[in-house]
């Protein structure tokens, strides 16, 4: 597979000997790209809900601790999805399974280990890992669309058997989730009838603070900023993957496999590591959705869930260091916010107008959203790969190469693009 | 500042403070917000209250999400004033006057199930925390039921379980603060078994075909025990995947065995596709033991049924509800017309099951909250728990205290040889009545769960 | 043995379905080299070809019947269908009957016109484009796709029955020898298999005894020498993506009687159709067409009580087990060629 980054490894061989200065070992456009992203996913609460509360923009607002949870969680799937795709080239149709896994061993720790996160998570990324070590030392004999279709047969072999076979170890169609009475043997037995609720030494992770200026009000939530940290960790490390001699030999294999293998190099080691390394990333991702809502169902395991991922990092750009996270934002936005939009809703929107115009135009944007939802999708889609060929990412180079003109070429960072 | 689990954005979205803020940008913590509000997730402030409508609406079951939908809206016109009332008039409590739940009228959010519990779950979440939702209701399979029941259980709001047919919803799974009225698996064995046995004798041979995840169990275990307590055998039951769209490899060794009875524990698409299956395998025109052979559907739904077309003419089923029942076996019924002709009105066809399922959870937890007086869940769970009502089409029922189900008669059904249009393709053979189908709180079918206490969130 | 024989007919006729779609996948894949998941839409709007040309015969004007009421009360509204002014009432009702095999001869231009349109409008500017890219164009295409058709038809199943003359099932064992009632089978799934036979021998003989069909081999084989010979391959290869499509269309058409259609059938066969033509080796009409009718075979195997007593479950999880098993035995699948989506 040729991608149009393919060869930014190549042109740039003296990343591996990069001196370790800077913010944490990390090369100027690389420690202002994380700082960039730092203060963006910590300022999320603020950024997320630019809409006043009551107004009719409202509705776009995304800041309410769910979804915020679940961009930065499905950053970290997308991230560590991009590390095996970007870097080899290897399209995984499987990756879903391994975050189901994770959930499956996180939830399980939280019913007979403690409500801790941190226990419950670490369970989940060593699960999912022995899990993706088995699933790609048998996938990894093969290469390409056989590859593909051999992750996909056991992703869906683990979600038919998790929602069917298994369903005294999975909970089945109607899922696992925390009873007041699981041994739970490092907790104190809970009192009869209360909810148990997954916490950091105390923390509940449902704990929000509310801060209300004016007619905005902004949600801090506990949980949030937990799984935030854990992305912007995930994240520094995909950076120094990226920038290092592991990354530069992944790199190599996407490229020209045969060339390694006449050196004398076998590329199996190298792409098992990157594949094992994605499936914890999936491990900490599923540990991170029970951790922040304390229920798993098969679906998550489903091929349609490890589509997804695959188009969260074609969209946001694969190869790239932001580019998964774009893309897996801009799917959960999607899914999240203009699934809820109702007929109610635009009637609201275009009360404005007079009667007849404002029929008019509910008429036409109505089959775009609420139900419809599904089909913005698919155009967006098809609007992204025709138009921006490198995904989202490309969308904001243009962007501030507009910028840049306008300003005249005075020197804004292009780290971001990176 | 506060500690809550869920936010309560109701506080902000309407009110004069609201108005006043913008002039002078100030910075409020929580703890302003702790005195003027009573204690519980998303208590309603200024003039409206938010109810939350979560149903499929992509997916296999978008219809009847739709069709879901379609009744909240009509219920909440009914609450705030419009229409022509519907079951409002014949409902047995006469507190809900059109202004409204407690004077504050009612709006309501929708949001997209996906028939997955995941999605589901992200959806009712965003319902409480960012519309500030007071009530999540809908859905149309019961994993989402069960996933949604224990989410709202968690925050301190309340669940009104849409169409959901599996005992766990009510039994291993339940939660205090869900409520179901829709009828479930142990329902439908205990109402089917009794006619079956009447219409097909005592001496019958079944095979059961059963989706392979909880409903299907449930079902199947709730029918073959029924049965079996008629007399019948069951000779064999297969499990079939949730994925499979042709069921031919597991109609073909019916014909291989002795069995004169063919039950299919699916629903929606398998339930479409299977019993299409069947009958292209010429079932219903086969004598085994010198007894013609049989097809039964424990769970009908109609929506699904237009699916599978003639093929459902003379197969039994049960149903919770139909809009043909105050016409065709009178005024223990009463409200079934009423609310068929408002829907019939507003949409120009009759209503689903699940329609009517949603209409009245609506209702019910509108006159709940009014009887107890507030919005607080504790109190709602109170109101509802015990309550015997009519007149909501169902005849006499009890929401049971001890796990929060509904008891009330069950109509089974038969598809129409010759239906007349695609809205009425069943006729009503026989209603079982409520006592036939109450089952001991303990039943060991619905074993292994406990209610929990109330839980008013914040 | 009856049981044996009956499991052997359900699965070639699993297997015709999924022989023909992959045929057409295997076919834009060895042509254009596109990984084309809008496959399963295609297949999904041949069997709405099939429903649109029902109703379209069946479209009716209203007459009021006085005589009967509706549910509300009011008269009941009758539809006569404008065929019946056309045709007569006799001859009309025999065109209503064979809607499904008549809409073939709808399904064929209407799919050949969308294959070549999505082609020429969309797939032609992606050849040179990385396969993901491929993946989410097509990706996004069928969700569109699948959307417009849920807009206008609804997310329900639509019974879209046989001719009453193919309906219900014949003793097919007594022909063989056996006792009577030991293999009943449908009429109409058996007219789907020789259907599905018909439709493959055509598409080989095509390819294999026509100069077009030779030319397109020798594209399959090697582009480059073929284009420098002066022939414009482009443009046969845009025929074969309209008559890729065709045959889905026309595996979807026939398909309805079997299950109602829905729209999103496509996706339910698309996963399944990928797995087909990877087992059966890229690259190779044959491999595909015998894994189609291989993995029919199986899952229906795996799908008889007595199988799962032993191993319960084993129908979950069949097909993909025997695809890990082939693809780790066989590394370019059954008849796969080397060096075709290996990288």
């Amino acid at each position: 597979m040729t991608d149009q980054t393919s060869n930014a490894g190549a042109v740039r061989p003296q990343t591996s000997k990069a001196e370790k200065s800077g913010l944490f070992g990390l090369r100027g456009k690389d420690a202002s790209l994380l700082i960039l992203v730092a203060i963006l996913t910590l300022c999320a609460p603020f950024i997320l809900n630019p809409f006043p509360e009551g107004s009719a923009m409202a509705q776009f607002n995304a800041g309410y601790p769910d979804l915020m949870q679940r961009f930065v969680i499905f950053g970290i799937f997308a991230i560590g999805f991009n590390i095996l795709f970007g870097l080899t080239g290897y399209l995984s149709f499987g990756h879903a399974a391994f975050l189901g896994v994770g959930s499956y061993a996180g939830i399980w720790s939280m019913k007979l280990l403690t409500l801790n996160v941190i226990p419950s998570i670490l369970v989940s990324i060593v699960v999912a890992g022995l899990f993706s070590l088995i699933v790609g030392w048998i996938s990894l004999r093969r290469s390409g669309i056989y590859f593909s279709i051999l992750t996909l047969a056991f992703a869906m072999m683990s979600f038919a058997l998790a929602y069917s076979v298994l369903t005294p170890i999975t909970g089945g169609e109607t899922g696992l989730q925390l009873k007041y009475f699981d041994p739970r043997i490092l907790d104190g037995a809970l009192a009869e009838g209360t909810t148990p609720r997954a916490n950091l030494f105390g923390l509940e992770m449902g704990t929000s603070y509310e801060l209300a200026v004016g007619n905005w009000l902004f949600t801090f939530n506990a949980g949030y900023y937990i799984a935030a940290i854990c992305m912007l960790a995930a994240f520094y490390l995909s950076i120094r993957i990226f920038r290092s001699p592991f990354g530069m030999m992944l790199r190599a294999v996407k490229s020209n496999q045969q060339r390694l293998n006449y050196t004398g190099i076998s590329p199996k080691p190298y792409t098992l590591a990157a594949f094992v390394i994605s499936g914890m990333y999936a491990g900490l991702a599923g540990g991170l959705l029970v951790a922040m809502d304390t229920q798993v169902g098969a679906e998550r395991m489903f091929w349609t869930a490890s589509g997804e991922v695959v188009l969260m990092t074609i969209l946001g750009g694969a190869g790239t260091l932001i580019g998964p996270v774009l893309g897996a934002g801009f799917i959960k936005y999607m899914e999240n916010i203009v699934s809820t939009i109702n007929k109610t809703t635009l009637e609201g929107w275009f009360a404005f107008m007079p009667d007849g115009l404002s029929d008019v135009f509910v008429t036409i944007v109505y089959p775009f959203v609420g139900k419809g939802w599904h089909l913005t999708l698919g155009l967006l889609f098809m609007a992204v790969v025709i138009f921006l060929p490198g995904g989202l990412v490309q969308g904001g180079q243009k962007l501030a190469a507009m910028f840049r003109r306008d300003k005249s070429g005075t020197g804004a960072t292009k780290a971001a693009k990176e | 500042m506060t500690k809550s689990n869920f936010t309560r954005r109701g506080v902000l979205k309407t009110g004069a403070v609201a108005g006043a803020g913008l002039a002078t940008p100030t910075i409020f913590t929580g703890a302003v917000w702790a005195d003027a509000h009573s204690g519980f997730t998303n208590a309603p402030q200024g003039d409206t209250v938010t109810l939350g409508f979560n149903v499929p609406q992509s997916g296999p079951y978008a219809d009847e999400g739709a069709d879901e939908l379609r009744a909240f809206e009509l219920a909440v016109e009914h609450l705030n004033g419009g229409g022509d009332g519907g079951m409002l008039n014949t409902f047995s409590s006469k507190v809900l006057d059109g202004t409204g739940i407690m004077g504050k009228r009612v709006e309501f959010v929708t949001g997209d199930t996906q028939t997955k519990s995941d999605a589901a779950r992200a959806s009712a979440r965003s319902m409480i925390e960012k519309d500030g939702a007071i009530m999540v209701s809908g859905g149309s399979s019961s994993g989402v039921a069960v996933a949604v029941q224990a989410l709202c259980q968690e925050a301190g709001i309340i669940f009104m379980a849409g169409l959901t047919h599996s005992n766990d919803t009510t039994g291993k799974d339940k939660k205090a603060n869900g409520f179901r009225h829709f009828f479930n698996s142990y329902m439908s064995g205990a109402a089917l078994a009794p006619i079956l046995a009447a219409q097909y004798g005592t001496d019958r041979k079944a095979y059961h075909l059963t989706a392979d995840y909880n409903w299907g169990y449930t079902t199947e275990e709730a029918v073959r025990s029924s049965t079996e307590a008629q007399g019948w055998e069951t000779v064999n039951s297969v499990l079939t995947p949730l994925t499979q769209t042709d069921f031919s490899s597991y109609i073909a060794p019916v014909l291989q065995s002795d069995a004169d009875v063919l039950v299919l524990n699916h629903y929606g698409g398998n339930m479409v596709n299977s019993l299409t299956n069947a009958v292209q395998f010429g079932l219903r025109d086969r004598m085994v033991n010198g007894k013609k052979f049989e097809i039964v559907v424990p769970l009908y739904s109609e929506l699904m049924a237009r699916g599978a077309g003639e093929n459902i003419a003379g197969i039994l089923g049960s149903q919770n509800w139909d809009w043909k029942l105050e016409n065709q076996l009178g005024a223990k019924y009463a409200g079934t017309n009423a609310f068929v002709q408002s829907f019939g009105t507003k949409y120009g066809f009759p209503p689903s099951q699940a329609a009517h399922t949603c209409y009245v959870q609506t209702l019910l937890y509108a006159d709940a909250v009014t009887r107890a007086g507030s919005f607080n869940p504790c109190a709602v769970v109170e109101a509802l728990e015990g309550f015997e009502f009519d007149g909501l089409g169902n005849g006499p029922t009890l929401y049971r205290a001890d796990d929060h189900q509904c008891f009330k008669d069950v109509v089974v059904v038969r598809g129409k040889e010759n239906p007349e249009n695609e809205f009425d393709l069943v006729e009503i053979v026989e209603v079982t009545p409520v006592d036939q189908v109450t089952y001991a709180p303990d039943h060991p079918q619905f074993a292994g769960g406990s209610l929990g206490t109330c839980n008013p969130g914040a | 043995m009856e049981a044996i024989i009956l499991q052997v007919l359900n699965g070639l006729d699993k297997g015709s379905a999924y022989a023909l779609i992959a045929l057409g996948l295997t076919l834009i894949f060895g042509t254009l080299g596109v990984v084309n998941f809008a496959h399963g839409a295609l297949f999904m709007l041949g069997a709405f070809c099939a429903v649109t040309f029902s109703r379209l015969i069946q479209v009716s004007h209203t007459v009021i019947d006085e005589t009967q009421k509706d549910f509300l009360g009011n008269p009941l509204k009758v539809d006569v269908p404008y065929i019946y002014d056309f045709f007569g009432q006799a001859a009309g009702d025999v065109m209503i009957d064979w809607a499904v095999p008549l809409s073939i001869l709808m399904a064929i231009p209407v799919m050949i016109g969308i294959g070549v349109l999505m082609e020429r409008g969309l797939i032609k500017h992606f050849y040179k484009r990385p396969h993901a890219d491929q993946i989410l164009v097509t990706f996004g295409l069928a969700i569109v796709l699948q959307e417009i058709i849920k807009y206008f038809y609804g997310a329900n199943p639509i019974p879209t029955p046989a001719p009453d003359a193919l309906v219900g099932s014949f003793d097919f064992g007594v022909m063989l020898g056996f006792d009577p009632g030991g293999i009943v089978y449908p009429y109409w799934r058996l007219v789907y298999f020789l259907f599905a036979a018909i439709v493959i021998a055509a598409v080989f003989a095509f390819l294999q005894f026509t100069t077009f069909g030779m030319v397109v081999r020798a594209g399959m084989a090697d582009r480059e020498t073929v284009t420098l010979l002066g022939i414009d391959i482009d443009k046969r290869f845009t025929i074969m993506f309209g008559l890729a499509a065709a045959v889905a269309g026309l595996a979807g058409v026939m398909y309805t009687p079997i299950n109602s259609p829905n729209y999103h059938m496509g996706m339910d066969f698309l996963v399944l159709s990928f797995v087909v033509v990877v087992v059966g080796g890229m690259g190779s009409l044959p491999g595909a067409v015998l894994a189609g009718f291989l993995l029919g075979i199986i899952e229906a195997f795996a799908s008889m009580p007595e199988v799962l007593n032993v191993l319960p479950g084993i129908n979950q999880i069949i097909i993909y087990l025997v695809a890990i098993v082939v693809l780790l035995t066989r590394p370019r699948g059954l008849m796969g060629r080397k060096g075709v989506m290996e990288d």
